[in-house]
């Protein structure tokens, strides 16, 4: 009941108080504070080894911060294991695309539902009917996905040999299956050209507006950020620089002296 | 040097890119290898009939290992332990307690299954290499472990146990080996089929993603720890019964008869076979049971090089077993379709 208030408020979905992550004597991430709220895309943007992936670690739990705390709807997400994060509504993508190379595409969506399902060994052996029905609800539900994301044409194709482009709508649709509230992109318009940057962009928007999901994206392309993020933080050295909308982050005076040089050169 | 690693890159797409059903043999294919087996029999002399009963027996243990290995990623060298165990387990079952032989594999193989999993626990630490030194540990143990006089009077120490051959029930009018032949077959299906099963299923799919990457895995909410030590205790029970099954088969238990040299054999088994290609398991058992026979046919007193030159000609030749040459055949068979 109260977890359904905090939601429905105008309270954050995801908030990161006061995050430091410190590396044997190296301060990677120093006090870093955000809020997430339901459909916003937000972008995390700040140059090389400003703090940017070393927070996307602490939210996937791959990374325990040194203090602070990361609240999903209100509860703590740092007590949990990183398997147990997906169950509460946090999906990720991959930086340079974590797939499973050696898994069809349909069979990566599915490995994607993983934590919307539940079987046991012995029950996946018989092939129980309680077994076969989730397949074929979980199938349904993939299906629907993949032609979402158009990839029915390869649903039986192996990864690994599908083009990169298509991998990374492979990824996004993995991380779909899982229904998520909040979808983590690390990078996703690293190794696109130009145009399929922009193809992508839409796509996020697509998909934030359609399945209302809310988005962090933490990304190196300007270009992109400031065309799809309703809200920018800004790092750098591991602290907060700015936060506000796209405009007013790209007209900070500190940021535009970290991260797009200074305008008078 | 460059031109043989783009061999290698435009070559391993071609092997890897098997349409869906990859795991298994179509059904033509999978009935015209069971009515084989379940004919031939009917036509060859008891000694053969036990050399094929042997054939499924260490079938189903390549089979265990490739679920670990080909499902799951994690290599082993210590399937001989758990094969022991099995052996064991049943032998013990049928000679001291005067248990049912049909009813001792199924106590043998959830012994093992604990067994494995338990393994599996400390074996989480490791990976590759060193988790295959790891086995390869448990399987020189367990020979000595089995010989140690304080369970004796149970194993019977160096001299091992002699089991008795069951006789066809119902009286019906088949041979001792034909009888076991029959009984192993309709195990070995139904755990490959349960085998098949497991690994088209939420559980085999989640082996399998921990296999290719185990953070990708974990952030889709596999547990990565759990599925991992429950694909040892699979392979392991599978392994168990195989065991428990060859003492039957052999009517004898003893310490040497499991020791690392089973394990590399089943290991060259499946690697024989095609990784991670269930039907394979068949095929590099029949290599580990015929090819030193042919071997020794060929020469006795360098028999052991002899099986040498065979296996790496296997291996240059088809480096992905008996699977590539199965998708061979299927791409020539298509082939002379449309023409």
């Amino acid at each position: 009941m109260t977890q359904a208030q905090l939601a429905q408020g105008n309270n954050p979905l995801l908030a990161v108080r006061d995050v430091s992550v410190v590396f044997g004597g190296i301060i990677a991430l120093n006090g870093v504070s955000f809020d997430m709220r339901q459909g916003q895309i937000l972008g995390l943007i700040g140059p090389n080894g400003a703090g940017k992936t070393t927070l996307f670690n602490c939210l996937s739990r791959l990374y325990q911060p040194s203090s602070g705390d990361i609240l999903m709807e209100g509860q703590s997400i740092l007590t949990r294991p990183p398997h147990r994060i997906a169950e509460i509504g946090i999906g990720r993508t991959f930086q340079n695309v974590a797939l499973f190379p050696n898994l069809s595409v349909i069979d990566n969506v599915r490995v994607g539902a993983h934590s919307r399902t539940s079987s046991d060994i012995v029950s996946d052996s018989l092939r129980l009917a309680w077994v076969r029905r989730g397949e074929s609800d979980m199938n349904e539900k993939v299906h629907g996905i993949l032609g979402y994301l158009d990839l029915e044409d390869v649903a039986h194709t192996v990864v690994s040999g599908l083009p990169f482009g298509t991998q990374k709508r492979v990824e996004l649709a993995r991380a779909l299956a899982a229904d998520p509230k909040i979808l983590l992109l690390d990078e996703p318009a690293g190794g696109l050209n130009h145009e399929e940057v922009y193809v992508l962009g839409d796509l996020i928007r697509k998909i934030r507006d359609d399945r209302h999901i809310t988005v962090l994206l933490v990304e190196h392309h300007m270009g992109l950020v400031m065309s799809i993020a309703d809200h920018v933080v800004a790092l750098n050295f591991g602290r907060k620089l700015a936060e506000g909308t796209p405009a007013q982050v790209q007209a900070d005076p500190d940021v535009i002296k970290a991260y797009l040089g200074s305008k008078d050169q | 040097m460059s031109a043989a690693a783009e061999e290698v890159v435009t070559e391993a797409p071609a092997v890897e890119a098997v349409p869906k059903r990859a795991m298994t043999l179509g059904y033509g294919t999978s009935l015209v290898v069971l009515a084989a087996l379940v004919i031939i029999p009917l036509l060859v002399k008891n000694f053969i009939i036990f050399q094929m009963t042997m054939l499924l027996i260490y079938g189903l243990a390549v089979l265990a290992l490739n679920i670990l290995t080909g499902g799951s990623g994690q290599f082993s060298l210590g399937q001989s332990a758990f094969y022991a165990v099995g052996a064991y387990t049943s032998a013990i079952l049928m000679e001291h307690v005067g248990m049912n032989y049909a009813l001792t594999l199924p106590i043998a193989g959830v012994i093992c299954f604990g067994f494995g999993f338990l393994f599996g626990q400390p074996a989480l630490r490791l990976s590759g290499v060193y988790l295959a030194l790891a086995t390869f540990a448990l399987a020189t143990a367990m020979p000595q472990l089995l010989k140690l006089g304080y369970f004796e009077h149970w194993t019977g120490g160096v001299q091992g146990l002699v089991v008795t051959k069951p006789d066809a029930p119902f009286g019906l009018p088949m041979s001792q080996d034909m009888w076991l032949y029959y009984f192993t077959l309709a195990i070995t299906i139904a755990i490959y089929v349960a085998s098949v099963n497991l690994l088209r299923s939420r559980s085999g799919r989640a082996f399998m993603a921990i296999r290719d990457n185990e953070i990708a895995a974990s952030a889709m909410g596999v547990d990565v720890a759990l599925y991992k030590t429950l694909a040892f205790g699979v392979s392991a029970g599978i392994t168990g019964v195989a065991g428990g099954l060859g003492a039957i088969a052999v009517q004898f238990v003893a310490p040497d008869g499991y020791t690392i040299q089973l394990a590399i054999s089943l290991f060259l088994g499946m690697v024989v076979g095609g990784v991670g290609w269930l039907p394979g398991s068949i095929v590099g058992s029949a290599f580990i049971i015929f090819v030193p026979n042919i071997a020794e046919g060929i020469s006795k007193g360098l028999s052991g090089a002899v099986f040498g030159v065979l296996l790496f000609l296997v291996i240059f030749l088809v480096p992905h077993g008996a699977r590539q040459v199965a998708i061979v055949a299927q791409q020539l068979a298509a082939k002379l379709k449309k023409n």
